[in-house]
């Protein structure tokens, strides 16, 4: 009982959020000691630690905190079910999924398009144009990425080429949006479907039944010279790929954009009430114009990591979906670009799991994939807080 | 009002809240393709078809002799009397194969069409006909002792509810939290695409049960008594299953409810503005809710069909390929250009048939062009026809100048009418 003392002391003299904050971290402790390397083998104290996250939601519940109550007993919950079940498994099996170094490895590796994505969802959405065409950006960005890189032989040229072709598929998305005032689902979503046409026409007509050879120059990995031979982080981070720490770069960056700068601040508005931005001589048509077409080039970038970053090939409709999981962190993430990475790193972790736990069920595993989605659902129906587009969003503006 | 090529019921409301208000887009975009004329989705077809064309001229191939064949590939040559008698067992062997993928594409296209009508988008079409078929083929497969028409009878209305119950999940969120249903539908297409992955997946609760299979992640064969009959063609062949009458009987469904009954009135009426339905009494949450499973009812149907009728079982592989590009994203398309009418989507169905069964590996002629190359002639046609609808302004400007010169034109016939009376 000395934790509870320790955690919900000083939350009553401060307020009921810290206590759910509290009762989050205690959910993932609870799990935590039952995984390597620590392995409890015994389920008590994860149980009992459960139950102070529990109660500690509970209290934050009853503080007026609901969502961050709700939050913390459901972390209690997952939590505690999670360290019962690795407790009755045999530790080989878990310390064959739960490698942290490898797992946190992977998690970067699948988040990295997912927040290339997702930045590019945030651009636009914040300026008011829906964009459910990032799927076929970043496919564009995917083909004509190791197209590029193939024909100049470089993969710079070629990351620039993938970059301005997601920049001109979402220039289409734009004109139709803005100049066209088309619907833009209906838009996003032949866009979709133009740029699996237009990607799979050039790559067969191109590379035929052989597919893309071996020898495309790659996005090369950093390697951190002082983490590289530390165990652990050398193991997590020492070997990233460069798009990975440009893909964290970018959302610092964003955020500070967004929030910090004139210009963010106008983006924002345009996507908020348009005709209070014009009043004050913002131009609608121009923000939007340039948020849509970086909304791509971002897009795209997520999509070459794909193809010349992670994998080093191209194959038809390679994105499977990746460009609807960033738009499922956008809604996730809130429109936040912190919030985004966050998301995209539990997608990314989910499908990291996914790819290690057939040790436990083959098919069950399966079903991680789908977690993403799931809890993108959950969100937009508002469950547990709830998630708000910019005001703006999906309406053509009309100049009086 | 006598100046629109196609009167249809509901049409004058139609064009009169679509120039007053435009309260969602895709209600607005819903009233404008009431109002339109048949040259309008022709016009756009046609261009898409010319775009196409393009592409073909530019990658070094001949796009007339193309085109021409994907038509034979398609079958429909088999309509034309001065072929020759080897030429028609071809094109009716083609034409089935067209018939059998129009099938799905029609309901696929009503199941977005009466969404459309509501001022709803369903872009969960995918997921609802993944559902209804893995209902139809657990369904299928089991229950071997069953008397062949209720067996059929008792998948059928199971992968339908399936689809409709998917479906129902958006249209209750929606209804109740105001859950924007595209996002829904999304999320819902890729859960139904995990879950099938893990339903008939190695070990999966519903893999086969074959012991020489057992490492083929693949579901088991509906049984014989379960198969839809086929009435034209071999049915070893893959011959015209009836599942068409269904189809088109669920098209006659559609219009009657739509244009018939009360409830097609209400889903109207909140499709062009749903304040002024709350106002006048419709349940607006009601509808969203009703909408949405109907919708998820047509594709269910399409993919129950598709495994009674000529698949027969589900492998993980065609799941995953559904993903992106699968028959059941063609919908949208389909309804779109059929103008979310009854028979414009069947046309429109049919169109897209022909130009997936043309373009498919066992109707098209690789010496002429490569069935690979063109399947993806066919994503660039179907997205190049719903950008342009998607523009209502394109459509609207063409309207605009058609009406315009059918306004001069009949501006006589009442004024000459009122002088008489």
């Amino acid at each position: 009982m000395s934790t509870a003392v320790a955690t919900a002391a000083p939350t009553r003299a401060v307020n009921p959020r810290h206590a759910g904050w509290a009762g989050i971290g205690l959910g993932f402790v609870a799990w935590f000691i039952a995984l390597p390397p620590a392995e409890v083998r015994s389920p008590v104290p994860s149980i009992l630690i459960a139950l102070l996250a529990i109660t500690a939601g509970a209290w934050a519940i009853y503080g007026g905190e609901k969502r961050f109550g709700g939050w913390a007993i459901a972390a209690g919950i997952i939590g505690g079910a999670g360290a019962y079940a690795s407790t009755q498994s045999g530790t080989g099996h878990l310390e064959d999924v739960v490698t942290w170094s490898a797992l946190i490895a992977a998690t970067l590796r699948y988040a990295t398009p997912l927040v290339f994505g997702a930045l590019g969802g945030i651009m636009s959405e914040r300026s008011g144009v829906v964009n459910v065409g990032l799927e076929g950006m970043m496919l564009m960005g995917a083909f004509f990425g190791i197209f590029g890189a193939d024909l100049l032989d470089s993969w710079f040229l070629g990351l620039l080429v993938g970059m301005a072709a997601g920049g001109v598929l979402a220039f289409v998305h734009a004109f139709f949006s803005i100049n066209l005032r088309a619907d833009q689902i209906v838009s996003g979503m032949a866009l979709n479907f133009l740029a699996l046409g237009v990607t799979g026409y050039i790559f067969l007509d191109h590379y035929g039944d052989q597919g893309t050879p071996d020898n495309i120059p790659r996005i090369p990995d950093i390697s951190i010279p002082g983490i590289k031979n530390l165990s652990f982080f050398g193991d997590a981070i020492g070997r990233t790929n460069t798009l990975t720490w440009v893909a964290l770069i970018l959302v610092v960056l964003l955020t500070i954009f967004l929030f910090r700068t004139p210009q963010g601040l106008r983006l924002r508005s345009v996507g908020e009430h348009p005709r209070a931005a014009e009043t004050v001589g913002i131009s609608v048509p121009r923000t939007r114009y340039l948020a849509v077409i970086s909304s791509g080039v971002l897009a795209a970038m997520g999509g070459a990591y794909l193809s010349i970053g992670f994998i080093g090939s191209f194959n038809q409709g390679m994105t499977a979906g990746r460009g609807f999981i960033a738009l499922a962190a956008v809604i996730f993430g809130k429109w936040y670009p912190g919030g985004a990475l966050g998301a995209a790193l539990l997608f990314g972790f989910s499908t990291a799991l996914a790819q290690r736990l057939p040790t436990f069920s083959p098919s069950g595993a399966v079903l991680f994939q789908a977690l993403p989605y799931v809890l993108t659902l959950i969100a937009v129906a508002g469950v547990i807080g709830r998630s708000r587009p910019p005001a703006a969003v999906g309406q053509p503006y009309v100049k009086e | 009002m006598s100046t629109e090529l196609e009167p249809q019921p509901g049409e004058v409301a139609g064009e009169e809240a679509a120039e007053a208000i435009a309260q969602t887009p895709a209600a607005r975009l819903a009233a404008y393709f009431d109002g339109g004329g048949v040259l309008v989705p022709v016009l756009t077809a046609l261009l898409a078809f010319f775009v196409g064309g393009l592409v073909i001229l530019i990658t070094g191939h001949n796009p007339l002799s193309t085109y021409k064949a994907i038509f034979n590939g398609s079958g429909l040559n088999w309509i034309f009397p001065w072929i020759s008698s080897d030429e028609r067992t071809t094109a009716a062997l083609n034409l089935q194969q067209t018939l059998i993928i129009t099938v799905p594409l029609i309901l696929t296209g009503l199941a977005v069409a009466f969404a459309f009508r509501c001022g709803l988008f369903n872009i969960g079409g995918l997921g609802q006909y993944l559902v209804g078929g893995y209902i139809a083929v657990w369904v299928g497969s089991s229950f071997g002792g069953m008397p062949s028409v209720l067996h059929i009878i008792f998948a059928i209305v199971a992968g339908t509810l399936g689809g409709a119950a998917w479906a129902g999940i958006a249209g209750l969120l929606k209804a109740t939290v105001g859950a924007h249903e595209v996002i829904s539908t999304i999320m819902l297409n890729w859960i139904a695409v995990w879950l099938g992955a893990y339903l008939f997946a190695l070990n999966g609760p519903l893999q086969n049960t074959d012991p020489s299979q057992q490492s083929v992640p693949i579901s088991n064969d509906i049984v014989a008594g379960a198969k839809l009959p086929v009435f034209w063609g071999d049915p070893e062949l893959q011959g015209l299953h009836i599942g068409i009458f269904i189809a088109l009987a669920a098209v006659v469904v559609f219009w009657v409810v739509l244009n018939r009954s009360t409830t097609g009135y209400e889903v109207r009426a909140v499709g062009f503005n749903p304040e002024a339905a709350r106002y006048g009494g419709i349940n607006v949450s009601w509808n969203y809710f009703l909408v949405m499973a109907v919708c998820g009812a047509f594709a269910g149907l399409a993919g129950t069909l598709d495994l009674l009728g000529w698949q027969f079982h589900i492998a993980t592989n065609d799941i995953l390929n559904s993903a992106s590009g699968g028959l059941a994203f063609f919908g949208i398309a389909v309804a779109l250009l059929g103008r979310n009418t009854a028979s414009g989507t069947v046309i429109a169905a049919l169109l897209f048939g022909a130009l997936l069964s043309g373009t498919s590996q066992r109707n098209l002629d690789p010496n002429i062009f490569e069935p690979e190359l063109a399947g993806n002639l066919t994503f660039i046609i179907q997205g190049l026809v719903v950008l342009i609808v998607s523009a209502d302004v394109i459509v609207l400007t063409m309207l605009r100048r058609g009406r315009s010169m059918f306004r001069r034109r009949s501006a006589a016939a009442p004024a000459a009418k009122a002088e008489a009376s």
